[in-house]
């Protein structure tokens, strides 16, 4: 099984010079600047614009705004009940996100359809994307949306990327 | 009392349409024989006896009965904050009455909410289509025999739909139970 280092830094020895892997300094990056692209749909959303707002302030961990465009974000955070009216424009969005993106599920609609199990909503989002961290909640805490996001940077952290790439 | 009076007028206009106003919890209701003269008697509603905000419209299934719907129209004026209820009933065979948006323009949507979810269709509607689910979508979701988990349904690039898994029913309370725990939803069929 393949060793990940994390980045492994000595001052005393090496001074300003960081040696590392590609795949960690490049997860690193990756993980400190997950731009979100707030699908806000419901009630989860203003849970959403607490955590960006300034006491749980969702930019210490590098989600520095929230960039409504999917061209320009990493990270799509479903929060709120997905309708089926509104599932093919999220699907939409999400395919127009540029690799590398991640989707996070917030709260209890978005992970598994919630207290609505009706005609009308979809019974969780993953039946449309792929979702890598469920937040359950409803609303969730802001600061439970930022221990999504810690765990989704901990994946990002252990992400194989030059691995793939070497297969293709 | 002010709405008691209204009704007592809006029965003397029309006569044998209009039926005795009913009284419970405070509000009048009355009845109209028939749904055609639905416009008229807003009209005269609004015009003469000062009626001028129409507070909802809503419908009821009455499954297994005919006829099968019923149009609750709900009153309002706003100068002498006078509540009036006015019931109509429409045969699922028919299933259309004329509209009222002539007389309150707010009607227009909830004609189109009562079209989308029961298929009660509004003649001289100016924009009858689907509000709430989308256009093409076949079935009407509000109707008793319309499942509460939905039916399976394709439209390409517009939306889709799956039944959603109910795993053995609605989750029903039991109103006026004792404690948190008795009153609980759990899966209850109609014997319990």
């Amino acid at each position: 099984m393949p060793t990940w280092s994390e980045i492994g830094y000595d001052s005393k020895i090496e001074g300003d010079v960081i040696v590392t892997r590609i795949d960690a300094a490049l997860n690193w990056f990756r993980k400190n600047s997950l731009w979100p692209m707030p699908m806000g749909l419901a009630c989860c959303a203003i849970e959403l614009m607490a955590a960006g707002a300034s006491r749980f302030d969702i930019s210490r961990f590098g989600s520095e705004v929230m960039r409504f465009s999917p061209r320009q974000s990493d990270v799509m955070i479903v929060a709120g009940t997905v309708t089926y009216k509104m599932a093919t424009a999220v699907k939409r969005i999400y395919d127009q996100m540029s690799e590398p993106k991640w989707v996070i599920a917030m709260g209890a609609c978005a992970s598994t359809g919630g207290m609505y199990r009706s005609y009308a909503v979809l019974q969780g989002v993953d039946r449309i994307l792929p979702v890598d961290v469920y937040v359950a909640g409803c609303p969730p805490r802001p600061e439970a949306l930022l221990d999504a996001l810690l765990k989704l940077q901990d994946k990002v952290q252990h992400e194989p990327f030059l691995e793939t790439l070497k297969k293709a | 009392m002010i709405a008691l009076e209204q009704a007592n007028k809006l029965k003397a206009k029309f006569g044998d349409l209009i039926s005795e106003p009913a009284e419970a919890h405070g509000e009048i209701t009355v009845q109209l024989a028939d749904a055609e003269r639905i416009g008229d008697v807003c009209a005269y509603a609004k015009a003469e006896l000062g009626f001028d905000y129409l507070v909802d419209i809503s419908s009821l299934d009455n499954y297994g009965e005919d006829p099968r719907w019923t149009v609750v129209y709900h009153l309002r004026g706003l100068a002498n904050h006078c509540e009036l209820r006015l019931k109509t009933n429409v045969s699922e065979e028919k299933s259309e009455l004329p509209t009222i948006t002539n007389v309150w323009r707010t009607a227009d949507w909830h004609e189109r909410e009562i079209y989308d979810m029961m298929g009660i269709r509004f003649r001289g509607h100016p924009d009858l289509r689907r509000i709430l689910m989308w256009d093409g979508y076949p079935y009407f979701p509000l109707r008793k025999d319309f499942p509460l988990g939905g039916k399976p349904t394709q439209i390409p690039d517009v939306a889709f739909t799956q039944t959603a898994p109910l795993e053995g029913g609605p989750f029903v309370t039991t109103p006026g139970g004792k404690d948190a725990v008795e009153r609980e939803p759990r899966v209850r069929t109609p014997e319990n």
